[in-house]
């Protein structure tokens, strides 16, 4: 199709899979993350409910990448997930902990407090699995004979644990600015104030991960500078502090809508900044895109499907996002 | 010390046991849910308005514990069974793939609609979200069992070089053999399942005295479907049955509990205690002829035994046996219920019958009992393969340590009964408090917080700097 190798359009779209999930439940997450730093009850009420309407739709991104990789993908599938196995099961608890506290806590008066933990304990473990599942994949899993080769704590590295904390420190940054568009009052004072050092930590993270990612593999660095990548790789310091400076601003003029985009911004330029590290690898460091696909006919006839629904996904989901957009009033929607 | 592979087993079945009850549960509310929309919008009668508002809180409540437990199964064939995952992938991935984007995404994305956004885009635009979920949610039963039937009797496909399953015709693989049958016998579970239910919480009410107009509807509305649904399911069953007996023959001589064949007429065993060791029955309780008669509707007509299957081809037979004896034992005690609710209708007793709102009391777990003894039944009976006479179970699981995939199950155990035993604590004092007159003690959740201003003047881009 177009000349292009049908798997690496698959490589694609799980990219963009996977980008979608984490920006979208990236700052779910980030609302779970932040609940401690409420006053009180009526305040974690509000950030609750900011997405109680959506989030179900962002996990689902989650389970396209997972389903995806499934299907298009399976060896790596076949390899990721035994040798990632505690980031990704701790991970799937923590998820299941954050998911019902959508509902359960307002089902219980008693136990009101224990679903506001769950919530917030749910929605860090989850961060931090996430992140460390990615420096474990950043690092390099060892495959043999169509299966993971490496040992059952290979995933536990310094480098891994600090790409789960910048990945939690990221999407704090996240819900804070979303909470700063969503609501009003003293909390969205809080959030934003909140989102400041939120915004410095997550930019000295990204520094730092940027820096020791070339050391885990010296070809990440070739990577970033062969042609046509290099072009982007010099210009990302660039966009990086053009955003976090107009993030910064908006924060400080108090706009609701621009940090918020310019924190998306940054995942964006990050994600493209991994991609680049990885390309032509879907597990590195020998797992290529191309060896790893399934046959064809199953990328085929998968992407026919995929080519005609993902648009009419995003049209639905956008949808449903402007039918719940504009401000949370506490004061309202109780009776 | 169990085995890695025995630990995997165990985790899957425990994962996918707590999953399976809730899609089911949701398939028959979200229909539910949508019919009673639907009855609101053309009557205009509110005891229609009070029974949505009050089984989608309910709906709500179980949807999410369907998408927790949900999201864990879609990782746990890579995670314990990344071999399998690897050979079969190219087939059973984009069933998968399909069930997300065609089924999935579109629950997700109007369940918020249908949840809090009636007064937001208005009666028919709600109404369309409803629909929406509940279209979701049959198309998601169509991908999956179409999945998981390919398993039981694979079918369009070739096997490559390094031993993945290549697809070669999709609706062979899409339609394979058992799909039809199994689609409509889990379709028609999950409808008994919900009446089954609803007629209990209704039931209970009733019993109580606290039996108001929507009550009572709600328990006309249950037994009508059970009458409806049960005798169908029980046909469905027989074809399904019938169905397997010509694709996966080892499995229903284990549900049968034929060791030996029988070329003049086989027995119904309707109880005994198989031992696979010495391969018998021991203690049976039969009646001669009647599984030929059923099986091949010929009284004299020949049925092969388990001795004709290599031992090492055998699922387990004493599981399966009696999985299925529980599973048609229930099937039949819904027909009496169905059969009662009838009786007392036409004696226009149907509200007042204090007996047959205990027996409906009483059934509500069933359809949930059943389902899990026809899930055990058909999927250890496909044992002890998990692509049918292709693939084994043992060569299936990933290169596991057993400890890992122990602490994990443990974990699961831990984790899945904490939640979901609150959960189905909290659906159950939903269930028991009468439709209309919500939990007065409690506030409000999301549901209702559907107060947000939609003015323009409210939009984020009019706050730009």
């Amino acid at each position: 199709m177009f000349g292009l190798d049908l798997s690496f359009i698959w490589a694609g779209i799980i990219a963009f899979a996977v980008l979608v999930y984490v920006i979208l439940d990236g700052f779910d997450l980030g609302i779970g993350i932040l609940f401690p730093f409420a006053h009180d009850e009526g305040e974690r009420d509000v950030m609750m409910n900011s997405v109680a309407p959506v989030w179900d739709g962002n996990e689902t991104w989650l389970v396209l990448g997972g389903g995806g990789l499934f299907a298009v993908f399976p060896l790596a599938y076949a390899v990721v997930m035994p040798a990632l196995y505690a980031p990704i099961i701790v991970m799937l608890l923590a998820l299941i902990f954050r998911g019902v506290a959508f509902e359960y806590r307002w089902r219980t008066r008693r136990w009101k407090r224990v679903w506001d933990f769950g919530f917030f304990g749910g929605s860090v473990a989850a961060a931090l699995a996430q992140g460390v599942a990615l420096g474990a994949l950043v690092q390099g899993i060892a495959v043999q004979d169509r299966a993971y080769a490496g040992g059952w704590w290979d995933w536990l590295t310094a480098f891994s644990l600090l790409t789960g904390v910048a990945l939690l420190i990221g999407y704090a940054l996240l819900g804070a600015t979303w909470l700063n568009l969503k609501l009003q009052g003293r909390i969205q004072q809080h959030m934003r104030a909140l989102a400041r050092p939120a915004a410095l930590a997550t930019l000295a993270m990204l520094g730092l991960v940027s820096i020791l990612t070339p050391l885990q593999d010296p070809t990440y660095a070739a990577r970033w500078f062969r042609w046509p990548s290099a072009l982007y790789s010099v210009a990302v310091p660039a966009l990086v502090l053009a955003t976090a400076w107009r993030l910064w601003r908006g924060l400080a003029r108090g706009e609701e809508l621009a940090p918020f985009l310019c924190a998306l911004g940054l995942f964006v330029w990050a994600y493209i900044g991994i991609g680049i590290s990885f390309y032509p690898m879907i597990v590195p460091p020998s797992l290529g895109i191309a060896e790893a696909a399934a046959p064809d006919d199953s990328l085929r006839f998968a992407l026919v499907g995929t080519a005609v629904l993902i648009p009419i996904i995003l049209a639905y989901t956008a949808y449903a996002y402007w039918v719940f957009h504009g401000k949370i009033r506490p004061e309202e929607g109780y009776h | 010390m169990l085995s890695a592979e025995l630990l995997a087993r165990l985790q899957f079945a425990f994962t996918v046991s707590f999953h399976i009850v809730f899609p089911a549960f949701s398939i028959g509310l979200a229909s539910y849910l949508a019919v009673l929309n639907g009855l609101w919008l053309l009557r205009r009668d509110p005891t229609y308005l009070a029974l949505f508002e009050h089984w989608k809180k309910i709906f709500a409540v179980a949807f999410a514990m369907g998408v927790v437990s949900g999201i864990v199964m879609s990782y746990q064939f890579g995670t314990n069974w990344s071999v399998f995952s690897d050979r079969a992938g190219p087939v059973i991935g984009p069933l998968m793939a399909y069930e997300v984007l065609t089924a999935f995404f579109l629950e997700a994305g109007f369940l918020g609609i249908m949840l809090f956004g009636r007064e937001r885009v208005g009666d028919g635009l709600h109404m369309f979200a409803t629909l929406m979920v509940a279209a979701g949610t049959l198309i998601s039963a169509t991908w999956i069992l179409s999945a998981n039937s390919w398993m039981h009797t694979p079918a369009g496909f070739r096997i490559a070089e390094n031993g993945q399953f290549q697809p070669q015709d999709w609706l062979r693989i899409i339609f394979n053999p058992s799909f039809p049958y199994r689609l409509v016998h889990m379709v028609l579970a999950a409808y008994l399942t919900t009446a089954l239910v609803v007629g209990a919480a209704a039931g209970w009410l009733l019993r109580r005295g606290r039996g108001d107009a929507a009550t009572r509807r709600m328990f006309s509305m249950a037994m009508g479907m059970l009458a409806l649904v049960a005798p169908l399911q029980i046909l469905a069953g027989d074809q399904h049955g019938l169905n397997t007996l010509e694709h996966q023959p080892a499995k229903v001589m284990a549900m049968e509990g034929h060791f030996d064949s029988h070329p003049d007429g086989a027995p119904l065993i309707l109880f005994g205690w198989p031992d696979q060791q010495a391969k018998t029955v021991h203690w049976p309780v039969q009646i001669p002829n009647l599984s030929s008669l059923i099986l091949t509707h010929d009284w004299t007509g020949a049925l092969d035994g388990l001795d004709t299957i290599p031992d090492q081809d055998e699922p387990p037979v004493l599981i399966v046996f009696w999985s299925f004896r529980v599973m048609v034992a229930l099937g039949f005690a819904m027909l009496g219920l169905a059969i009662w609710g009838l009786w007392a209708r036409w004696r226009r007793r149907l509200y007042t019958a204090r007996g047959l709102h205990l027996a409906a009391f009483l059934m509500g777990p069933a359809g949930f009992a059943a389902l899990l003894a026809g899930w055990i039944t058909t999927e250890v009976g496909r044992q002890p393969f998990t692509v049918y006479g292709l693939m084994r179970t043992a060569e299936s699981h990933s290169p596991l340590d057993a400890a890992a995939v122990g602490a994990s199950l443990a974990a699961f155990v831990i984790v899945y009964f904490f939640i979901f035993g609150a959960g189905i604590f909290y659906l159950l004092r939903m269930m028991s408090t009468p439709p209309g007159t919500g939990a007065p003690a409690l506030r409000e959740g999301p549901i209702r917080t559907a107060g947000i201003t939609p003015g323009p003047a409210e939009t984020p881009r009019q706050h730009r700097g």
